[in-house]
């Protein structure tokens, strides 16, 4: 399956010029880029590994781009996405968010089903590739 | 202190002295007034009958809409009463009406209201004040609040919306891009698991949400309970076969208070994370909704069902941009907006106006948009606008023109009835989006541009190709009837 989580996945996936682009529309904002990995993709999962800190106060797409590449380089098979973000008062959270990698096997989610009193069902969405040790899961 | 007014009687004995006297000479005309920081304004769109002069007329609707009542009472001499009076203070005749045109002369009146006037977080209290008896009155042959300046003072005395646009986001994980819905079709007569079946497919082609509509409650066809649970079937299901989170907006809307709360209680339990009300419950239950929902981490969407009945024609009832600012204070994170160029009524600027209210952070005064005043928000949340009613993805590039990001566009004939069926149709409105949304980005003129960006991305999505085939001939080209009146007045260069 393919994981649809950010501003684009139903897109074919970007090309770096394409990556580049958006990254430009972001600086050109004024909102900072930072690039996040993980290996658990559960939906859930607020807090993917940062790659380095928030690019604030930089201005280059190439900067960010260069990042892009070394967090690609060291975790070639796990979910990379880049996120753009506002500082301004009132907003203060992401305003881009959007995968730039992905593992090659994607195996998903099941549902977990526990059925209650009544026709009451508690759900958990169950993430296959976490039942493997972190290194292993892809 | 001011000046005393013309017209108004201000020896004590002559004001007091019984019978009946003139709204302006009881002292609710006062054309020297400045309002201060701390008062609520608003301005009134009159059409005064025959004979009655506007100046009375603007302080008939002060006096009506505050202390007065239709004869003098001297028990008025108990009370402070000059600041309970609410104050006319300017009148404008409305361009475009009157001699010579095909309208009846309206006015213009501007009235404020010190802040003792309204108690502390009540829409009810506020409401029952200001479109109160005064909307009955005889004098006025008709009246519409057009705006409405609430001071900060006010502002800070409500919650505001339980979760907004940002926690919203954040909830959801989706940043950077309109969400997406659609109202499940045919409104009436689906069974509960028929319904969930509508859900699960719209929601795994691709919806962020879908909705149920406004007269979906219990009925014969479908009980609650048998909705909530399908439903909620149909939400995780689709989140698991996506990785994304999704969600369904149960509506709650019932006979009863304690209703309302055993279907939200039983939302939550099953792990929904929005909730529905529709607006026809009520200012009173519409914020004990918002309490509710801020206590168990929901988000509360408004349908506007009903308001059509007083917003829509231009000389009486309530303008819907203060229903929105009401609404916004009252706490709902959702709020039904228009579309501008769907099937129902929605002038583009008038429309941006109203999103404007539910988004900013500091609105501007901007007649074009009909807002008349600078309306200060105090960090009050923002409210998600809900672009919902005969829209479809050809249309995509006019939409994220018009709305930009923060709106969730809902197509529900426009999903649910695409040829290929609904996931296909939930596929194309997500491509078109994505698609636009990257276009712009790209630095792309999408106003312009955008029907190529379609068809450029439905050479490579049959679903889309489908959708941009079956609707390319739908719009709705009528003339809005609710439209700004504004005479474009020349500043100075500076």
């Amino acid at each position: 399956m393919r994981i649809t989580q950010g501003t684009f996945s139903f897109l074919p996936d970007f090309s770096d010029d394409e990556i580049r682009a958006q990254i430009e529309y972001a600086l050109g904002k004024g909102w900072a880029c930072s690039v996040e990995f993980t290996d658990d993709p559960h939906p859930r999962n607020v807090y993917w590994n940062m790659w380095e800190l928030p690019m604030f106060g930089l201005k280059d797409a190439a900067g960010v781009m260069m990042e892009v590449a070394a967090c690609r380089k060291a975790h070639p098979n796990e979910y990379i996405k880049l996120n753009a973000f506002d500082s301004t008062r009132g907003v203060e959270s992401m305003c881009m968010s959007f995968m730039i990698n992905r593992p090659k096997e994607e195996p998903g989610f099941g549902l977990v089903r526990q059925e209650c009193s009544g026709r009451v069902i508690r759900y958990t969405t169950h993430s296959y590739a976490p039942d493997r040790a972190p290194g292993k899961r892809y | 202190m001011n000046k005393p007014t013309e017209g108004m009687i201000t020896d004590l004995k002559e004001r007091y002295k019984g019978g009946v006297l003139k709204y302006k000479q009881m002292g609710y005309w006062r054309p020297e007034y400045e309002p201060k920081d701390t008062d609520t304004i608003c301005v009134f769109r009159i059409t005064p009958q025959e004979g009655v002069p506007a100046d009375e007329a603007a302080a008939a609707v002060a006096g009506e809409s505050s202390t007065a009542t239709w004869t003098v009472v001297w028990t008025d001499l108990l009370t402070a009463c000059d600041s309970y009076r609410a104050k006319a203070y300017r009148v404008d005749p409305v361009p475009n009406t009157g001699p010579g045109t095909n309208t009846e002369q309206q006015y213009f009146a501007y009235v404020a209201y010190d802040l003792i006037l309204f108690e502390e977080g009540s829409i009810a209290n506020m409401t029952a004040s200001l479109i109160g008896n005064v909307f009955s009155f005889k004098p006025l042959k008709a009246a519409r609040l057009e705006d409405i300046r609430i001071p900060v003072a006010y502002v800070k005395t409500f919650k505001g919306p339980p979760t907004g646009i940002i926690v919203e986001r954040e909830r959801l994980d989706k940043y950077g891009r309109p969400l997406l819905g659609a109202t499940m079709k045919p409104k009436l007569g689906l069974s509960g698991k028929n319904y969930g079946r509508v859900v699960y497919e719209g929601l795994t082609g691709g919806l962020d949400f879908t909705k149920d509509d406004e007269n979906i409650n219990s009925q014969p066809f479908m009980h609650w309970r048998d909705r909530f649970l399908s439903c909620m079937d149909a939400v995780n299901k689709a989140q698991a076969n996506s990785g994304e989170i999704k969600g369904h907006y149960l509506n709650v809307t019932a006979a009863t208070m304690e209703d309302m709360y055993e279907r939200a209680e039983f939302a939550r339990d099953l792990g929904s994370n929005i909730l529905m009300v529709d607006l026809v419950i009520g200012w009173t239950a519409i914020q004990s909704m918002s309490n509710w929902c801020r206590r168990n981490d929901m988000i509360l969407h408004m349908h506007r069902a009903g308001h059509g009945t007083y917003t829509r024609q231009k000389n009486h009832g309530v303008s819907f941009r203060v229903i929105a600012k009401w609404l916004r204070l009252a706490g709902v994170d959702h709020l039904h907006t228009g579309t501008a160029v769907g099937k129902l009524e929605g002038d583009p600027m008038t429309v941006q106006g109203y999103y404007n209210v539910c988004r900013d952070t500091y609105t501007k005064q901007d007649f074009q948009r009909g807002l008349f005043f600078d309306q200060d928000w105090a960090d009050l949340r923002k409210v998600m606008p809900v672009a919902s009613g005969g829209i479809h993805a050809g249309q995509m590039h006019q939409l994220l023109a018009l709305f930009g990001d923060d709106v969730v566009l809902q197509f529900g004939g426009g999903t649910i009835g695409h040829p290929a069926g609904i996931q296909a149709g939930a596929i194309a409105n997500r491509v078109a989006l994505e698609s636009m949304v990257k276009a712009r980005n790209e630095g792309k003129d999408i106003a312009i541009e955008g029907p190529e960006v379609l068809a450029t991305a439905a050479k490579w999505c049959k679903p889309l190709e489908q959708a941009l085939e079956t609707w390319k001939d739908v719009s709705y080209n009528y003339a809005s009837t609710d439209t700004p009146d504004y005479a474009v007045t020349p500043t100075a260069s500076n």
